[in-house]
């Protein structure tokens, strides 16, 4: 790794957090508000892609990682009063409980099982949010209101229902999670992850304790996707079941790979793309999933590392 | 009613379940067991039978019978061949890397409940069973249909393992499920027989559809249970293996009629994946399966 | 002095097949130790049971007096000892650099100096003659050089004990020789059990040999001692000779 390239990840990175930051005061209204939605959901794909993409691990259950965080946010600041820092910590802690759990039971299984059993897990946790609807509202869902969504700075107040405020906050929770993905990923940890990735047994025989980085791997994955879940609730006041549904195992699973595995900016790029797509076939038509579907399968058929994997495949090397 | 006949009425309303369940799984089984890959659209080919059971019916005048006759013989082999056409057009194209193939078997899910929502709509609606005939137990009268399910579901179990163990066919999908490249060697052409095998899963999913739908309903949405179900079922009774199958099958089905009779059906569900996932961490090789080293 | 592995009573069954039956067996520090037999006598099987790959049906292990029987396989490669696979286990899309990188990064305590890493990952390369190659992904490499990168990656983990399973396999004459000299020179800090089929590489390089045969060990001594062993030539290297002569 040379200078010339750190410097060049470094400064691509940080060029992207700019422009990010910049199109804040230039956006219309309503791509402002898509794209501040987009940001957190991208901080939700590069959770789910450090274990997909890095460390190879293929979770179907990631729903729940985005819902603790989610819910660990959303329920207290709902039912018990607390105040907006107080909820976020709260359900960053969900979520680190939850993955740890959840990792040390399913990393005892690899491959197809592993994929099966998180999903199950996934749906158990889908379910108690039902089967709790007392305090849930299950499907139904829980809007948080817009005075216990204020957060007092000093003198001023930040107003979480602002635009502004909300968008820079999700550009602020983006930047710092894209930061941390990239300190992991080119760290000696992030190494050791790829050649358990490439080579699970071979890593073993060099001394690594592969179950401990893999665990490492999926608390470090879950707590970065609560931290979107959490911010989810925060900033867009709305705490439902489905987002602890199958459907959001799945959906980060197709931006990573629409992105690009194994790439930082890729699920940004995954997410972003999705969310267009979607938005504009929309218009045309109210079958939008088909062109999910068809474009699911047509990046698995042309286009297996997507979008920056591929850039990088073919012209970018030092892309990370 | 009474603890006993209440807790018979749950048996054989979990027996119901098994049957069609055990139908289901077999052929997420089969792909499974014989392909390596996971097809997350079995669950919409299951969903397809039930539709168009409900559109072959619907066209079919006269006597509910024939025309659910009709639906019986159709509907498996319109997903049959559905099912075919995506095997050869993209799986065998990504050579089914286990990966790409879930993915792949998604936008399949999703292409697949669009069309059903565009074509058929998003309200649920039901379908006529061929017969109405009441058996009347001593505690309570039971639908003579759901016992036909209970019985055709058997035939047609019997009539997969007599093919798989004792057909030519059967052995030449096994003998490709062992060692898919000594298969080659041999001259089996092995794509054809992937082909074959994933129409087949498909064809056994949409027969188990068509047979619950006159006592459910036909819903777009429908297929997501019986996939998740599915997968409980054959990782319970271990992989690629008939009789495992089978007896999870009757397992879940049963315990899951009884847990819902007394209980509330989500908390039954929450149970019921909550040991399977356990069951798999465990003892990932099932009940039947053989253990890794 | 204390050997540095002793097993008593090794078995590993699967099933019915006794793969290792009861194997006594020891090894001295600084010794170049041979394991040879047929196809299916165990060999591999035993160094797997010694490095943790598999666990034990029966009996233990000792490694420099400590009993490391129930020890998981990557404790065991920290107290030293390394194994080279038999089917070429390199990360094949990694570079020759980064492949090393991953077990002296390991050894490092402070892995985030990258000069330290570069230091210990040249000079494994440059013991097995792959300084050159570096910067090439491992894939891409031709076989013998795969092998031999395997051995730089055994090295990096500076071992007491390094097993190598048939690293000459697929490797040319040429290859061969400079193989024998590598062995050599590996031995003169660390000890080296070596699977083997080809039989003058054993001759040459070998102080003991040990003979396995359907799970149990044959025999054992000197190669001078080995080749006159009517038992084991009746078992084994009667076929050999006519292969390896």
């Amino acid at each position: 790794m040379t200078e010339a390239s750190t410097a060049k990840i470094y400064g691509l990175h940080v060029a992207v957090v700019a422009v990010l930051v910049a199109l804040n005061f230039v956006l219309p209204e309503y791509h402002h508000a898509v794209l501040a939605r987009v940001l957190v959901l991208a901080v939700f794909a590069m959770g789910y892609n450090l274990l997909f993409g890095y460390a190879g691990l293929l979770s179907l259950g990631h729903a729940m990682f985005f819902a603790a965080g989610l819910y660990g946010a959303g329920l207290p600041l709902y039912h018990l009063g607390w105040g907006v820092p107080a909820a976020f910590a709260s359900g960053l802690a969900a979520g680190l409980v939850v993955s740890a759990v959840i990792g040390l039971l399913a990393l005892r299984t690899t491959g197809v099982a592993f994929m099966i059993v998180t999903m199950m897990f996934a749906q158990v946790f889908y379910l108690v949010t039902l089967y709790f609807g007392e305090w849930t509202r299950g499907d139904e869902g829980l809007v948080l209101q817009q005075q216990a969504r204020q957060v007092a700075l000093g003198a001023t107040t930040l107003d979480l229902t602002n635009p502004d405020t909300r968008y820079l906050l999700a550009a602020a929770l983006f930047a710092t999670a894209l930061f941390a993905t990239l300190a992991i990923v080119r760290s000696r940890h992030g190494r050791v992850l790829v050649a358990i990735r490439e080579n699970e047994e071979r890593t073993r025989m060099l001394g690594y304790d592969t179950f401990a980085n893999k665990l490492a791997a999926v608390v470090a994955s879950g707590v970065i996707c609560a931290a979107a879940g959490a911010a989810y609730a925060l900033l867009f006041g709305y705490v439902g079941s489905t987002f602890a549904s199958v459907q959001y195992s799945i959906l980060p699973l197709l931006w990573v790979l629409l992105g690009g595995a194994a790439t930082t900016l890729g699920p940004l790029v995954g997410t972003l793309f999705m969310y267009y797509v979607v938005d504009i076939t929309s218009g045309y038509t109210s079958a939008y999933m088909l062109v999910v579907g068809a474009v699911l399968i047509l990046l698995v058929l042309f286009f297996r590392k997507g979008v920056l994997g591929t850039v990088r495949e073919r012209w970018a090397r030092w892309l990370p | 009613m009474a603890f006993g006949p209440h807790l018979l009425l749950a048996t054989l309303e979990g027996l119901v379940t098994a049957a069609v369940l055990a139908l289901t799984a077999l052929g997420l089984s089969l792909v499974f067991g014989v392909m390596r890959i996971v097809n997350v659209a079995h669950g919409e080919f299951f969903m397809l039978g039930a539709v168009l059971a409900w559109a072959i019916t619907t066209a079919v005048s006269g006597n509910p019978a024939v025309g659910f006759a009709a639906a019986l013989v159709l509907a498996p082999l319109i997903v049959g061949a559905i099912a075919w056409v995506s095997e050869r057009l993209v799986l065998s194209r990504i050579e089914y890397n286990p990966e790409a193939t879930i993915v792949a078997t998604i936008g399949l899910l999703y292409i697949i409940q669009q069309l059903a929502l565009t074509f058929y709509g998003p309200e649920a609606r039901p379908v006529a069973p061929p017969f109405s005939y009441r058996i009347q137990l001593p505690w309570f009268g039971y639908s003579g249909y759901k016992l036909s399910i209970i019985t055709a579901s058997a035939l047609l179990l019997l009539a997969t393992w007599f093919v798989l163990t004792r057909t030519r066919i059967g052995l030449v999908m096994r003998a490709t499920q062992y060692d898919r490249e000594i298969a080659q060697a041999f001259g089996i052409p092995v794509g054809r027989v992937y082909g074959a095998v994933f129409a087949l899963g498909a064809m056994l999913a949409a027969v188990a559809a068509v047979l619950i739908v006159p006592i459910s309903q036909a819903h777009y949405l429908m297929g997501l249970d019986p996939l998740l179900l599915s997968f409980i079922v054959v990782i319970i009774g271990g992989l690629g293996s008939l009789r495992g199958t089978v007896v999870a099958a009757l397992l879940i089905g049963v315990s899951d009629g009884i847990v819902s009779v007394f209980f509330s059906p989500t908390l039954a569900k929450i149970i019921a994946t909550l040991v399977v996932a356990m069951v798999l961490v465990f003892r990932p090789q099932g009940l039947f399966g053989t253990a890794a080293k | 002095m204390t050997p540095l592995l002793v097993t008593q009573g090794l078995s590993r069954h699967f099933g019915g097949l006794r793969a290792v039956d009861g194997v006594d067996f020891s090894i001295e520090p600084g010794e170049i130790r041979a394991v040879i037999g047929p196809n299916g006598a165990g060999k591999t099987t035993f160094v797997s049971l010694v490095c943790g790959r598999y666990e034990p049906s029966a009996g233990t292990i000792v490694f420099d007096s400590e009993d490391i029987t129930k020890m998981p396989a990557h404790l065991r490669v920290r107290r030293g000892i390394a194994y080279t696979f038999q089917i070429t286990s390199v990360f094949a899309n990694l570079t020759a650099y980064d492949n090393v990188a991953l077990p002296v990064q390991r050894t490092l305590t402070d892995g985030r100096s990258r000069g330290a890493v570069r230091h210990g990952v040249m000079e494994a390369l440059e013991r097995v003659g792959l300084a050159s190659r570096a910067g090439v992904q491992a894939g891409a490499l031709a076989y013998g050089h795969q092998r031999l990168l395997e051995v730089a990656m055994g090295l990096a983990l500076r071992p007491r004990l390094l097993i190598l399973d048939e690293p000459t396999q697929g490797l040319s004459d040429g290859e061969i020789d400079n193989f024998i000299g590598l062995v050599r020179d590996i031995a003169s800090d660390a000890t080296v059990l070596l699977i083997e089929h080809n039989m003058p590489v054993v001759m040459e390089l070998a102080h003991r040999i040990t003979v396995f045969n359907a799970g149990k060990i044959l025999a054992e001594g000197t190669p001078a001692e080995i080749r006159a062993n009517a038992a084991v030539q009746d078992a084994y290297l009667g076929t050999a000779q006519e292969a390896g002569a």
